[in-house]
This record gives structure tokens, C-alpha cells and sequence, in this order.
């Protein structure tokens, strides 16, 4: 797998993919979440912006006004100055601890999604509750976090019929992934918990809390606590606490 | 000049656009602004301003509008009824509309997307970076009756002039390019592709437009293993059903669903401004050539201004644009029971 990635794509005419491999590892989200840092650092004209998906690097850039092979060559150049594949993660990163809500009728999959993989509800609860998962990516709607990973027998697939809709700040689960939504939709994920956190919050001088690579933690808490804290912090955080990692 | 445009009453779905926002992909948010992006270089030619003034745009069907001071209007992008007091008013155009008077635009008469340009832009609040709305994100929202909207100042006087516009509000042949998962169709289901008559699904928005057509799925060599990775404006994917789908301006910012190729940002007008049962296609280019081709179409976004003319009131003329059929409505206007999902 090495030798075939990381390799360059073309996107059409709106920029340059970098696959650092065909399926999610923890080596390939950090050696794209790194790469993408040096692209950045580098602050190349041409270079519009740039993101992350789970192991890619994308590069924009208007490939109509800019030729292609010039910036394949730099981008081949920048890949070839170390193994990106053990990059560290990036500096600043932050630790949420996000209060969640687990089961009842605020997230009624959490007995189907435990089923399927193959635990007890309550051990379900204390496995989800006690997780630590990184910020893999951002990305589908405005600030919506894709987490993991979770233990292998989490690796659940999404449902073949969709929940109509989730609301916003619901915890789903499928292929050892949590994602809090950011905006009420249909969904294949099953609806395990329900956080009142705001992950877009376009009024805020932060619009996007959470970045790849932060840790997550979604500590349960009982249906009359859940409602304090929607009653009582109005910030968007939802109660979550919030530190510095080292 | 500059005053406040009040809406009187409106479709359900317009709003502000302009160019959008760019610097949040990485955070999941997609470009957006206006699903025909040469409309708003049109109405700047028109009114001699910059192209990244907020504009309205109005999905199907317009509404009704009155100034608090005089103001100059362009009308662009899909053809609709539109009067002044009564008086008809030619599209893609520039008019004077005076303090008072009301405008009126209806349904299109082709197309999907109409434009109403006032001197100075729309000035409503910036967010994040633009006017524009973005409703999938929940950044500002579809106007309604009673709306005020502020204006810029204008630094023009001209009223009374158009420009020549190819028709580009029925469909037709669209040019796409090769993108990251191209290779991943086998050449016989890029050919079918190539070769299939596609009708616009009554389902898309400024998200993404479905695309019916006859005959068997189109299928990925391994649709199932495929990771999510990142989308750009006009990518066509594929979803679980082989039907395919072209993302708009307001689309997700990563999916999971092959992409069969990506279509030319100049052919994205042509998409969007299909109406539902239109007759589109699709034709491969090759990427030097797909670059010489969005080179030209810059070029003459460029040398618009030099197009304008005076508009001849001939009523002879007048009457024969004012003879198209009338559809009031005929495009449904909003998310139409398209939904995109993770």
C-alpha cells in the first residue's frame, strides 16, 4: 500500500487530490491532515484553498488558468521531504467532553445499533460513554465532525433505509465512526445519543469549533440533566468542558 | 443613488446570491451563491458594475418589488414576465425603476433561475465573507413578503440598455471532463453515459439536480468500497440507485458515491437552469481542451461589457417577447423532495 500512495488526482478543473490511501487508518488521516499543513505552509499563488477528507489532501486551484504538471511537480517535490505517514498530529489541539443524552425517545436507535454490534444497551452506553475518538475530518455539512475510531465490533454498516430525519446535535454511529450532525437530515447512521452541540455556529467569531484531530469524549447524562443544559447554555457548547492538549 | 427595495410578495424561493463564500471547505462549507454565475456577470455588464454585487435571485418565479428611491434594475439569467406599473419590461435588460412603482416579475418562461440586479448590489449584511445564502448550511434565508433590502450606492446612470444572450435555459449538450473516480466506470459504462438522452428530474435544487434517463443503471466497478472524499461543483455521482446526480453550488462538501466525471464550471448555468423534463446530455472533453475552453469563456465574461447595446423600443419587437407562452410556476421552487444524505 505504501508504494501505491500517496498518489496524485486530477479533480477535474478545480484542483489536485492527494490520496494517502484507499480506506480509513489512523496513519493515512494524519498524513493528510499533515500534508495539508505544509500545502498551506508553502502559500503558493495559485493555490485557492485546501481540505481534508478522511485520507486525501485536496488542493484548489483553477486548473483552466494553471497548468496542471507544474503544480503536480511541486506537489510531488513537498510529498517526497519525509514520511508523511508518521507525521505528528497537529499542535493546539483541543479535548471536548460533550454531555450526551444516550437511548430514549431523544435517540431511539442506540438497543438497534448496540444489536448490531453485538453488546448489551447498557455496555453500548459505557463503551460510546468512555471513547476517546480524534476528529478525522470536517466535512458533508458546515463543521460536522467525522470521529473515530471505535473499537472493531462497532464497525456497523449504515441502514439500508434512511431515518427520514435526525435532529441537530445527534450522535450517530456506523463504521466505527460517531459524527455529531450539524443540521436535522436524513440519515444511514443510527441515532444512538443527542448533545445540544453546536458544531457550525455561523453568528460566533469561532463559526467552527472543532478541527481534525481534536479528541472527543461523550460523557452520559441523564434526561433531566440533558435538559439543564439545553435550558442553561446557550453558547452553543452544550455544556461541553473544553482543554488544551499538550 | 441608493434606497431600500422592499418585497411586496414573493415565490418561495428567493434569495440573495452573488459569487459565494470560498476558504471553508475545509470546514464543510461549499461555495454556494448564484446556480448561474454567468447571469450575475450579464447584470454587471448591464449596469456597468462589478460582478461580485449581491443580486436577487428567484427560482422559477419572481415577485413583487418596490423602491423607496429611484433605482436602476437588470433583469438576467431565466426569462420571466415582468412589468412596471404595468407596462411589460424586456429581460435581460436595464431599466429605471422609480420611487414608488411596482415591479412585478412572475413565472419563467424558460429556464429555472431569474436574477433582478440593482446599481449598487444588494447590500444586505455580510456573513462570512458574502451575502449570499446558503440555505443547506442555514447561513440566511429565503426572502418573504415584507422584506426590506438595502442597497449600494451606484456609481451609474445608464438605464435602457441589453445584451446579447445565448440560450442557455433548455437543456442540451453539456461538456464534462474526467475526474478522480472516472477510471473507476469501465470504459463501456462511460460510453453509455456519453451516449444516454438524460431528462432533468423535477427533483434539484441549488444542492444538486437528478437526472433521469431509460435503460440500465450506470454502476461502479466497486460502488461499495469506495471512501468518502471530497466534492467539487459539478461533480456527477452516482448514487445507490445509478441515477446520475449533479452537484450544485449549495452541495455536501465530501460523499461516498462514485463520481462519473465533473462538469464544465462554464456548462454549470446549463444544468441549473434546465427545467424539469428537459433533454440533456453529456459529452466527454478532454482536459487540454477543457482548459482552452473555460479560458475563452472567461475571456468573454470579461469582454461583456463590450456586447451591451441600446434596447430598441420597437413595440413590434416588444410584443414578440412578450408572446412566449406563459408557465407562472410551472418549475417547482424548492428542496422538491431531494434530499442528500449521510
Amino acid at each position: 500500500m505504501m508504494a501505491e500512495f500517496p498518489r496524485i488526482r486530477i479533480v477535474g478543473l478545480s484542483g489536485l487530490l492527494i490520496q494517502f490511501g484507499n480506506e480509513m487508518s489512523e496513519p493515512a488521516n494524519r498524513a493528510a491532515i499533515a500534508f495539508r499543513a505544509a500545502v498551506e505552509a508553502q502559500d503558493w499563488p495559485e493555490v485557492r484553498e485546501t481540505s481534508t477528507s478522511l485520507v486525501s489532501t485536496f488542493v484548489s486551484v483553477d486548473l483552466a488558468a494553471n497548468a496542471p504538471q507544474e503544480l503536480i511537480e511541486k506537489l510531488q517535490a513537498l510529498i517526497g521531504t519525509t514520511d508523511w505517514f508518521s507525521a505528528p498530529l497537529p499542535a493546539g489541539r483541543t479535548l471536548w467532553e460533550i454531555p450526551t443524552l444516550y437511548g430514549t425517545e431523544a435517540a431511539p436507535q442506540l438497543e438497534e445499533a448496540a444489536e448490531a454490534a453485538g453488546v448489551s444497551a447498557e455496555t453500548a452506553i459505557q463503551e460510546l460513554s468512555s471513547a476517546r475518538v480524534r476528529v478525522l475530518t470536517i466535512g458533508f455539512a458546515p463543521g460536522q465532525p467525522y470521529t473515530g475510531e471505535l473499537p472493531p465490533h462497532w464497525n456497523i454498516p449504515r441502514q439500508q433505509a434512511l431515518t427520514k430525519s435526525v435532529p441537530a446535535g445527534a450522535l450517530v454511529v456506523a463504521i466505527r465512526q460517531l459524527i455529531i450532525f450539524t443540521n436535522a437530515s436524513p440519515t444511514g447512521w443510527r441515532h444512538v445519543g443527542q448533545t445540544a452541540f453546536r458544531t457550525f455556529r455561523p453568528d460566533h467569531t469561532t463559526p467552527f469549533p472543532l478541527s481534525p484531530g481534536d479528541e472527543l469524549q461523550f460523557p452520559s447524562v441523564t434526561a433531566a440533566e440533558y435538559e439543564g443544559i439545553v435550558q442553561g447554555d446557550t453558547s452553543g457548547n452544550g455544556g461541553a468542558q473544553r482543554q488544551v492538549l499538550a | 443613488m441608493s434606497g431600500v427595495l422592499e418585497v411586496l410578495s414573493c415565490g418561495p424561493a428567493v434569495t440573495v446570491q452573488d459569487m459565494g463564500r470560498t476558504g471553508y471547505l475545509a470546514q464543510g462549507l461549499t461555495q454556494g451563491g448564484a446556480a448561474d454565475r454567468l447571469a450575475l456577470y450579464e447584470g454587471a455588464a448591464l449596469l456597468g458594475q462589478p460582478a461580485n454585487l449581491a443580486a436577487l435571485e428567484m427560482v422559477g418565479m419572481g415577485g413583487s418589488f418596490r423602491a423607496s428611491a429611484d433605482m436602476r434594475i437588470a433583469l438576467t439569467g431565466a426569462p420571466m414576465t415582468a412589468t412596471l406599473d404595468d407596462a411589460p419590461l424586456v429581460w435581460n435588460a436595464s431599466h429605471l425603476l422609480t420611487a414608488g412603482a411596482t415591479l412585478k416579475i412572475g413565472g419563467a418562461r424558460s429556464g429555472t433561475y431569474g436574477y433582478l440586479h440593482v446599481g449598487g448590489g444588494i447590500d444586505t449584511p455580510v456573513m462570512m465573507g458574502a451575502r449570499g445564502a446558503h440555505l443547506s448550511a442555514g447561513l440566511g434565508a429565503a426572502l418573504v413578503a415584507g422584506d426590506t433590502l438595502p442597497t449600494g450606492k451606484d456609481k451609474g446612470s445608464e438605464t435602457g440598455l441589453t445584451l446579447p444572450v445565448e440560450n442557455r435555459f433548455d437543456g442540451g449538450r453539456i461538456r464534462i471532463t474526467a475526474s478522480m473516480q472516472t477510471d473507476q466506470f469501465d470504459t463501456g459504462t462511460q460510453e453509455r453515459f456519453a451516449q444516454t438522452a438524460f431528462r432533468r428530474d423535477p427533483r434539484g435544487n441549488r444542492m444538486g439536480v437528478r437526472m433521469d434517463h431509460d435503460g440500465a443503471p450506470f454502476v461502479a466497478a466497486d460502488q461499495l468500497t469506495i471512501l468518502s472524499d471530497v466534492i467539487v461543483t459539478g461533480d456527477i455521482q452516482i448514487a445507490g440507485d445509478g441515477a446520475p446526480f449533479v452537484l450544485m453550488c449549495e452541495s455536501q462538501t465530501t460523499g461516498g458515491y462514485p463520481r462519473i466525471a465533473t462538469v464544465l464550471p462554464s456548462d454549470l448555468g446549463r444544468v441549473a437552469q434546465a427545467p424539469a423534463g428537459a433533454i440533456l446530455s453529456f459529452e466527454f472533453i478532454a482536459l487540454e481542451d477543457a482548459r482552452t475552453i473555460e479560458q475563452r469563456a472567461a475571456s468573454s465574461r470579461a469582454s461583456l461589457a463590450a456586447t451591451v447595446v441600446p434596447l430598441l423600443r420597437d413595440p413590434a419587437s416588444i410584443r414578440d417577447l412578450l408572446s412566449y407562452q406563459l408557465i407562472s410556476g410551472a418549475i417547482s421552487a424548492t428542496t422538491n423532495h431531494l434530499t442528500i444524505e449521510e
